[in-house]
């Protein structure tokens, strides 16, 4: 019964993603033909064109996913087969598992259990979360280097050195949370983001780490290889980038990959920053509104809230994501590496001091 | 308690599972129509200049890979110390103080002979 | 124990795919899963944070290092006989040397009853490392910082002096 637990919860996380992705994909296509005041994608629809309104929904995910798997998988002449075929797979396997640890909701309690709503509760789960992170950088080098072409080599480069600049202010802005916090464990920190501040605003992490929260955010973005971080797959100086020779469904793999790290930053920043499940003074027996007001809700109803809360938020900071690579131009290499090194770097050595000096003064939790 | 190491495998083989059907796909489901320009390295439509083995790039790249191993290492030893931080308490903060003042200073060096310029 | 079993059988041809490999960014990958290999290990042996570690610095950080080089000088395929016969010599010389030493160690401790006691209580976790890290190892901690220094400086000052002024 346990392990029927454990795999349906492991299940659910993944599917998060996998619709996430595919969602986010059609958010991007609509999204960004409202910012450029075009009408983006609407040609397929179902029911052949009966429903009176068409958001194009349709073509991403079903007919995208279905032409992109039928496509022909093409590897150039020079290429290295095997690592061809590999490198997509390490691109996407490490970020696929890494959402296994982020938090939906609190504990479900049915039928006698207990169950904790995260598809795996490491208690070491920000270091997890980086390790994972640190791999996916292979599938950037190794597509590069196996395609054996000029462009997917540069893209491949750039785009390695860029992610491993940035995992650093990364992992140092997330020290300055372990310090208030205290724990490496998720669902620990989103445990303690429901306590209240002067007793009306919900304690949520933006409020103790609000640089953390730029430093990561910028730094997760660049991960991602996103504009304006895009310089990796540059269309406009290196054809696609690392991913230049790469059709059907590698390709997409690729582009997913994408999509699913700013889901894991998006899943992150809502962990860290903004109570991860927590809804505001909702608690196991119902809302506790400051002023003593007091709304019962049942249990079950109150894990069904807190997913939602954790998925509206996940989906927030997915579109904010959409919305900063549409609106911001891209930046040069000589940009980024300043940006990265001599920006955040030492912008977050001084967020992680200052976090201790404050931790020590008046314990971190009473800052303000 | 299930042993969450046991969910985390389970998620590792659903992952690899579904990662290695979605590489797959389209060598499965696509077509098969190998032709001689098809295979060639993209390169703008230029004729490709051959391979590119034996292609060298700057020892700027191989720097910023040593500074990310110098600072990854840092940040490692900085999160069981954070951990543990409000037992260490001033003298924690002392002993992570020097640490990194010594690393600092490396960071500064490397700031200050250019190499953290990119043209 | 049955983990061990499985774990070392893909682990060793991971490792001699490293060795033996004539194509060196096959090596460098081969290293990656047996470091990945080797961090499940220390899952199995509960020691989390090592295992955490292992895969951040080692396969994260030290291996594209490795890749970076394989791509900076460019290293072709090797050809079978390639290869200086006094680094041979020396490989050679070394796992044995290795070699010994293991057979030295087995013979110290005939049996490894450690999987048997039980661990003490709160055994591999963060605060515990953390604790002797930050009290009893406190000295090769700092020097751990001095060590890095001078991994920095002296790779900036070789990478100036083969770029040239």
């Amino acid at each position: 019964m346990e392990v029927l637990i454990s795999l349906a919860k492991v299940i659910f996380a993944f599917v998060i993603v996998l619709q996430l992705t595919l969602v986010l994909l059609w958010v991007e296509r609509k999204g960004s033909a409202l910012i450029q005041d075009r009408v983006g994608a609407n040609r397929a629809n179902l029911f052949g064109g009966l429903l009176p309104f068409n958001l194009g929904i349709v073509n991403t995910w079903m007919a995208d996913p279905l032409k992109l798997f039928h496509k022909e998988d093409i590897v150039p002449a020079d290429a290295d087969r095997f690592l061809h075929w590999l490198a997509p797979w390490i691109a996407i396997f490490p970020l696929f598992v890494t959402f296994t640890v982020i938090p939906f909701g609190d504990v479900l309690i049915a039928g006698g259990y207990t169950i904790n709503l995260q598809g795996a509760d490491l208690n070491l789960g920000i270091l997890y979360v980086l390790a994972m992170l640190s791999m996916a950088v292979y599938g950037v080098i190794v597509g590069g280097w196996a395609s054996n072409s000029r462009y997917a080599f540069l893209g491949g480069v750039r785009g390695s050195a860029q992610m491993v600049s940035y995992e650093i202010a990364m992992g140092l802005s997330l020290v300055s949370v372990v310090l208030t916090f205290g724990t490496l464990d998720f669902q620990e920190i989103a445990r303690a983001q429901g306590d209240l501040l002067f007793g009306v605003f919900p304690a949520w992490g933006f409020f103790y780490q609000p640089l953390a929260l730029l430093i990561f955010f910028i730094a997760g973005m660049a991960e991602s290889k996103r504009a304006p971080f895009d310089l990796p797959e540059a269309e406009s100086e290196l054809v696609a980038g690392f991913y230049t020779e790469y059709s059907g469904s590698k390709q997409s793999v690729f582009m997913m990959a994408d999509f699913v790290e700013v889901a894991i930053v998006a899943g992150l920043v809502t962990t860290l920053f903004f109570g991860g499940w927590q809804v505001p003074w909702l608690y196991r027996d119902g809302f506790h509104f400051p002023g003593g007001f007091h709304v019962f809700v049942p249990s079950l109803l109150v894990t069904v809230l807190q997913v939602l809360s954790f998925l509206v938020k996940l989906f927030l900071f997915c579109w904010l994501q959409i919305l900063i690579r549409w609106s911001l131009p891209r930046l040069r290499y000589d940009q980024l590496m300043d940006l990265g090194w001599k920006r955040l770097l030492p912008l977050s050595l001084a967020n992680v001091a200052i976090t201790a000096v404050f931790v020590l003064l008046f314990d971190g939790k009473t800052v303000w | 308690m299930l042993n969450p190491y046991v969910a985390l495998l389970m998620s590792f083989a659903l992952c690899a599972l579904v990662a290695t059907i979605m590489v797959c796909a389209s060598w499965i489901l696509g077509p098969k129509h190998p032709t001689k320009t098809k295979l060639e390295i993209f390169e703008t439509g230029n004729p490709p200049l051959g391979s590119l083995r034996g292609m060298r790039f700057p020892v700027k790249f191989y720097l910023t890979a040593i500074l990310f191993i110098v600072f990854d290492i840092e940040v490692v030893f900085m999160y069981p110390w954070a951990v543990i931080f409000r037992q260490l308490g001033w003298a924690g903060l002392a002993e992570m103080a020097v640490f990194v003042a010594v690393l600092t200073v490396g960071l500064a060096y490397v700031w200050r002979v250019g190499a953290l310029e990119w043209e | 124990m049955t983990l061990f079993w499985i774990l070392a059988c893909v682990t060793i041809p991971a490792a001699l795919t490293v060795i033996l490999h004539r194509n060196p960014v096959y090596s460098a990958l081969a290293l990656v899963f047996t470091l990945f290999q080797v961090a499940i290990m220390f899952v199995a042996l509960d020691a989390h944070l090592i295992a955490f570690l292992q895969i951040i610095i080692y396969a994260g950080a030290i291996v594209v290092l490795i890749l970076f080089a394989i791509m900076l000088l460019s290293l072709e395929p090797e050809e079978p006989g390639d290869g200086r016969s006094s680094l041979r010599a020396a490989g050679w010389g070394a796992a044995a040397l290795l070699g010994l030493e293991l057979v030295a160690i087995a013979a110290v401790f005939p049996d490894t009853p450690a999987a048997e006691k039980p661990l003490p209580e709160g055994y591999g976790s963060v605060a515990k490392i953390a604790e002797r890290l930050f009290t009893t190892h406190l000295l090769p901690f700092e020097l751990t910082s001095v060590l890095l220094l001078v991994a920095v400086v002296g790779a900036v000052v070789m990478a100036r002096r083969r770029t040239g002024p």
